[in-house]
């Protein structure tokens, strides 16, 4: 009796076992490193909050390939060290399918190879040409590269007749990439760069920057490629010392809450953006319209803010990966990864177009120019 | 450089300058009646700001500032009380360790109450745009109540110490610890009455910068490198002599991007922090012998 009762107990655990075996090879884990808190939280925070909630849409209406989406998201700060970290984390304890992000662009650089090596799919949220330029067989972007922002706003300048430039960035991974660019390009659109100066990430006034500035009376504009509150405070000290140079800012500039942080100082900037911010006034038959006006709607009906363009950055990711593994038919990293390469997608910050030799997707009209008018973004005239 | 160009320079230095001075004097409160740097002191500024931030829902400007000093002036106090009072005669390296990890948890508490955000007072007078001029150089009225409000507390404090009872005592026990207990001076009391005023005083400076330079739950650390440095620069224990190595600092840095690229500015603070400590280490305006009667 006892002998047939411990078979029948080993009988039912393993048939237990085979149950839950089977219940787990329905979750994709897909890892997720943003910069939720820290310097870059302007950028994080929304996308930390569009793969909640895009994870809870996605499950609630089957998940990706019928397999469940298990998001596992970690909060870098901004740093890169915690990225890198937490990219090892990801890949070799919680073994995840693929990872998006990270926000920033010097954090994805640091984990680039990382990744590559370890042959995880990381689609990023950070906007320099160099995460996929030399091009690595699993690493994407869905920001429009930093040297289109900058062609774009030259183009705008050539049409204003703007040739003569001051540059100036914030000393981070991406403030520097946008230096080098504009550097390498200027000559292209006959523009010179008549001062280049980098200020401290911190920095928190400005003002001797802008008199020195100020003293050229030759610079026409001043272009400025930072994330950080420079951003705001820049605006201010050029207002307050009383120069009405036009300022063009970067494509980083596409958070509502800076210009709030601004006031008046920040009227008339102007910023190369993707088209979520101007979703409403979009043509319907625009490829973007459906995907614009949906993000955006479930966006500011759940969390009662206004989107911003790097929440768009990650819906981008994380709707490309679903429709890549759902092309190749499940989570299998080769087919999946293959996939991408052959993708077109309609995104919020453009139309996607892989290739093999391309990994970010975006051409130069993934941009339209904006401004700010009032407090608020609309489309520069 | 046109007359212009100096005087914008000279008020950029002198508004960056001065809140350095303040950071310093704070230091140099605590140091002289207790003989410890206390690193958390930029953590003052940083709440102080935030705190008026968040009252400014409730209150008028004014009312929310003043609560904003008087509550950062009760944390002082009960930082005081809870971690540094009952240590029996701590060496210097100890009491250095203690206020980086205050300073440290006060960061980390500030993140989780308010977050990462940045946040500013509302202008003192205006808005974003509004300048004076004051003959051809423009001049953000904010800057004008930076200045005014710190030389203020400057002015205040050295009658303060001078005149008032509160403020000899408060001297008795710098100058010795020992023999002013003797007297009948408190000297535990003095303690903790130093590390209230330091944070008042922080905590005004951080109220009356927050619209310019914006408030961020880690802007303390920065200030607290800056602040020191200039404390040291000026002889440290001396508040006068940091005001002034403070807009000696400030213009410093100001006039330095006519010459170097602004990359290099913090560079510039840390270069004359270590070229001071190498050649006169009692600081430009201390005495040899003073430095040397004392254990730091």
């Amino acid at each position: 009796m006892k002998q047939a009762m411990g078979k029948v107990v080993l009988a039912v655990a393993a048939l237990a076992l085979m149950t839950v075996a089977q219940a787990s090879a329905g979750t994709i884990k897909i890892g997720a490193i943003l910069a939720e808190t820290g310097p870059a939280g302007f950028l994080g925070k929304p996308e930390v909050k569009t793969l909640q909630m895009l994870t809870e849409q996605i499950n609630a209406a089957g998940g990706i390939a019928g397999n469940k989406v298990e998001m596992i998201i970690k909060d870098s700060g901004g740093a890169k060290e915690k990225a890198v970290s937490f990219a090892k984390q990801l890949i070799e304890e919680e073994k995840v399918f693929a990872i998006l992000g990270p926000t920033r662009s010097g954090s994805t650089m640091a984990i680039k190879n990382i990744c590559e090596q370890a042959k995880t799919i990381l689609i990023s949220c950070a906007s320099t040409k160099k995460i996929v330029d030399p091009v690595a067989k699993y690493v994407f972007k869905t920001p429009q590269n930093d040297s289109l922002a900058v062609r774009k706003i030259f183009e705008e300048m050539q049409k204003q007749k703007i040739d003569k430039i001051a540059v100036v960035v914030g000393g981070t991974g991406f403030g520097k990439m946008g230096k080098m660019f504009m550097n390498k390009l200027a000559p292209e659109y006959k523009i010179t760069i008549l001062a280049n100066e980098v200020y401290s990430p911190k920095a928190t006034d400005l003002s001797a920057l802008v008199t020195k500035l100020m003293a050229n009376k030759e610079i026409q504009a001043v272009v400025n490629w930072s994330i950080v509150p420079a951003q705001t405070i820049l605006a201010k000290n050029m207002r307050q010392a009383g120069w009405d140079a036009k300022l063009f800012q970067s494509h980083g500039f596409g958070n509502i809450k800076y210009v709030e942080a601004g006031g008046k100082a920040m009227e008339g900037i102007i910023f190369p953006a993707g088209r979520l911010l101007i979703a409403d006034t979009l043509p319907d038959n625009h490829p973007q319209k459906k995907v614009l006006t949906s993000y955006k709607k479930a966006y500011e009906e759940k969390y009662k803010e206004p989107v911003s363009t790097f929440g768009g950055h990650a819906y981008d990711a994380f709707m490309i990966l679903k429709t890549a593994v759902e092309k190749a038919g499940g989570p299998d990293k080769e087919k999946v990864r293959a996939a991408i390469e052959t993708l077109t997608f309609a995104g919020t910050g453009g139309v996607f177009k892989f290739s093999p030799e391309d990994h970010s997707g975006l051409s130069i009209d993934a941009f339209e120019m904006m401004t700010v008018k009032d407090g608020k973004f609309v489309k520069y005239q | 450089m046109t007359i212009d160009l100096f005087f914008q320079y000279l008020l950029a230095g002198i508004s960056y300058g001065i809140i350095y001075g303040i950071v310093a004097v704070g230091f140099n409160i605590i140091y002289n009646t207790t003989g410890i740097i206390n690193f958390a002191q930029g953590e003052f500024v940083m709440l102080g700001g935030m705190i008026a931030v968040s009252l400014t829902a409730v209150l008028p400007l004014p009312l929310a500032v003043a609560g904003a000093v008087l509550i950062t002036m009760v944390i002082g106090a009960l930082m005081e009380i809870i971690f540094i009072r009952w240590l029996d005669n701590p060496s210097v390296l100890r009491m250095i360790i203690i206020t980086i990890g205050l300073s440290i948890l006060t960061r980390e508490a500030a993140l989780h109450i308010w977050g990462e955000n940045i946040r500013s007072l509302p202008y003192f007078y205006g808005d974003e745009l509004t300048t004076i001029e004051i003959g051809s150089v423009r001049v953000p009225p904010q800057i004008l109540w930076v200045i005014g409000i710190c030389s203020v507390m400057v002015a205040g404090l050295s009658l303060f110490f001078k005149i008032t009872p509160l403020g000899r005592e408060m001297r008795a026990c710098a100058a010795n610890r020992t023999a002013a207990t003797l007297c009948g001076i408190n000297a535990r009391n003095m303690v903790t009455f130093s590390f209230m005023l330091s944070a008042g005083i922080g905590a005004l400076a951080g109220c009356v910068m927050s619209p310019i330079t914006y408030t961020q739950y880690d802007i303390g650390t920065g200030l607290a490198i800056k602040g020191f440095t200039v404390a040291i620069l000026g002889g440290l224990g001396n508040s006068l002599a940091a005001v002034a190595a403070g807009l000696l600092l400030g213009v410093i840095e100001a006039f330095s991007i006519t010459v170097v690229p602004l990359a290099f500015q913090d560079a510039i603070a840390i270069t004359i922090l270590l070229i001071i400590l190498f050649l006169r280490p009692h600081g430009i305006f201390g005495s040899s012998e003073a430095a040397g009667l004392k254990e730091f």
